[in-house]
């Protein structure tokens, strides 16, 4: 049990390393097709629609099978640039989970948008406020606010999520344990350390949540 | 198209019988989890300390880790645990659990734990004059429970509930790691042996999308019969 303790160790550096890359890139994904969604044109907003109906029916789990094995079979994605990225199942997982995380985020800011009291943009408009500052000033801070709860929760189910990178033969948290499983046949006590490895970064992300609604709540 | 032929040719008969699985996975998980659920929100609702520590601990553990390491944990502990407790009975023969009791019972404990949150939800969300007028009124507990608060609570629970089975219908996906044939593990098995992965697994994501459709649907119809009267 404590043999096995520094190799889960090293295996949560992977582990964070794939829910932050894939957070701040699945944050900005978010952000722009939540613009997207209540944007007036209907093919734009059927667009990101779609996006997000797609990636939060699906399971994780074909998402980054469809991404890791599917894509190869393209030739024309063999011979571009793509490739590069793509024959690395470090970075299809990355991949994935930013579509995945993003589809969350564009709803949860969707709605923190709609929940807007229509009152406030008034406001700003008889002020004589640009559209454009209205937006970034009065409306994304707002959402931001609202939205940080859902987030939190979205936080959390992603690094639940990214244990799946170990379906694709990256050694993360739970492709370690695992392993170690399976080789010593120890599978209480391995989940006991992982588990609580997991429970731990659940708890971190779960207080700082709670520690930025408190700095910005009005 | 010749892919999914039905017959000998094709997978489309394989891939049927496939989602069926996905189906009684996700339906018998979904009827464990309301079973801890019915043990665990009492005892989270409870005055005791106690019985509050062991619920909380249950929906928190559960919530928090990987399902995918909760599914790992049966898989490879599961077996070891049932001969334990047979050992202690006398029998010493190896058994070997059906990988769709294993699963469906891990996917169950964790669609248990959202469970169990939600209902608690419900019941702390019904009006406390219900509680206190059929106190006054001298109801005897079982109608207490039945009568007065059950259709309350469900009808607040539905809408929460279609999430809880959501989850849970996309966990299914998780126990083709076990070796069980549901819609991921054909996929897997069509895709290695036609060297179209491609195909198959957007095929999968098809088929998880119609499933997930469909319950909208059903649930939906639910929500609108439940909800009569308000």
């Amino acid at each position: 049990m404590i043999s096995s303790f520094p190799k889960l160790l090293n295996a949560t550096l992977i582990t964070l390393k794939l829910l932050s890359v894939s957070l701040v890139v699945g944050l900005i994904l978010g952000i722009l097709f939540s613009i997207m969604r209540i944007n007036k044109n209907p093919i734009i907003n059927k667009f990101a629609y779609g996006y997000s109906y797609f990636f939060r029916g699906t399971p994780l789990l074909v998402q980054i099978f469809i991404i890791y094995f599917g894509l190869g079979q393209l030739e024309f994605i063999r011979s571009s640039f793509l490739w590069i990225f793509l024959k690395e199942p470090y970075w299809c997982a990355i991949i994935a989970f930013s579509l995945n995380t993003g589809a969350y985020t564009s709803e949860i800011l969707r709605s923190a948008f709609e929940t807007i009291k229509p009152g406030l943009i008034e406001a700003g408009k008889s002020l004589g406020i640009q559209s454009k500052i209205i937006f970034f000033k009065i409306q994304i801070p707002i959402a931001i606010r609202q939205s940080l709860p859902a987030y939190g929760n979205e936080i959390i189910l992603m690094l639940k999520g990214t244990s799946l990178a170990s379906t694709v033969t990256l050694m993360d948290l739970t492709g370690v344990a695992k392993y170690i499983i399976s080789t010593t046949f120890k599978p209480i006590e391995v989940f006991i350390v992982a588990g609580g490895i997991y429970l731990f970064l659940t708890f971190l992300i779960h207080n700082l949540i709670k520690f930025l609604e408190k700095k910005y709540s009005f | 198209m010749e892919l999914l032929a039905f017959g000998k040719t094709g997978w489309g008969d394989e891939l049927f019988i496939a989602t069926l699985m996905t189906l009684a996975v996700s339906i018998t998980a979904m009827f464990i989890g309301f079973l801890f659920a019915l043990i665990f929100t009492p005892l989270k609702l409870s005055n005791n300390k106690f019985f509050n520590l062991i619920a909380n601990c249950y929906t928190t553990v559960i919530r928090g880790v990987p399902e995918l390491l909760v599914i790992y944990l049966f898989f490879f502990g599961g077996s070891g645990a049932v001969m334990y407790v047979a050992s202690i009975f006398g029998y010493n023969e190896y058994i070997e659990i059906n990988a769709f009791i294993t699963g469906s019972f891990a996917i169950g404990i964790i669609s248990g734990a959202y469970s169990t949150e939600v209902f608690r939800g419900a019941i702390q969300s019904i009006d406390k004059g219900q509680f206190e007028a059929s106190k006054v009124l001298g109801l005897k507990k079982p109608i207490h429970f039945f009568k007065v608060i059950m259709p309350q609570m469900l009808r607040l629970a539905i809408p929460n509930l279609s999430n809880v089975w959501q989850i849970t219908l996309k966990d299914t996906s998780l126990i083709s790691v076990t070796g069980l044939v549901e819609i991921m593990r054909q996929s897997y098995i069509a895709a290695g042996s036609t060297r179209d992965p491609l195909f198959f697994y957007s095929f999968a994501a098809v088929l998880y999308l119609l499933l997930t459709y469909l319950s909208m649907k059903f649930i939906n119809r639910l929500e609108i019969k439940y909800s009569k009267g308000y």
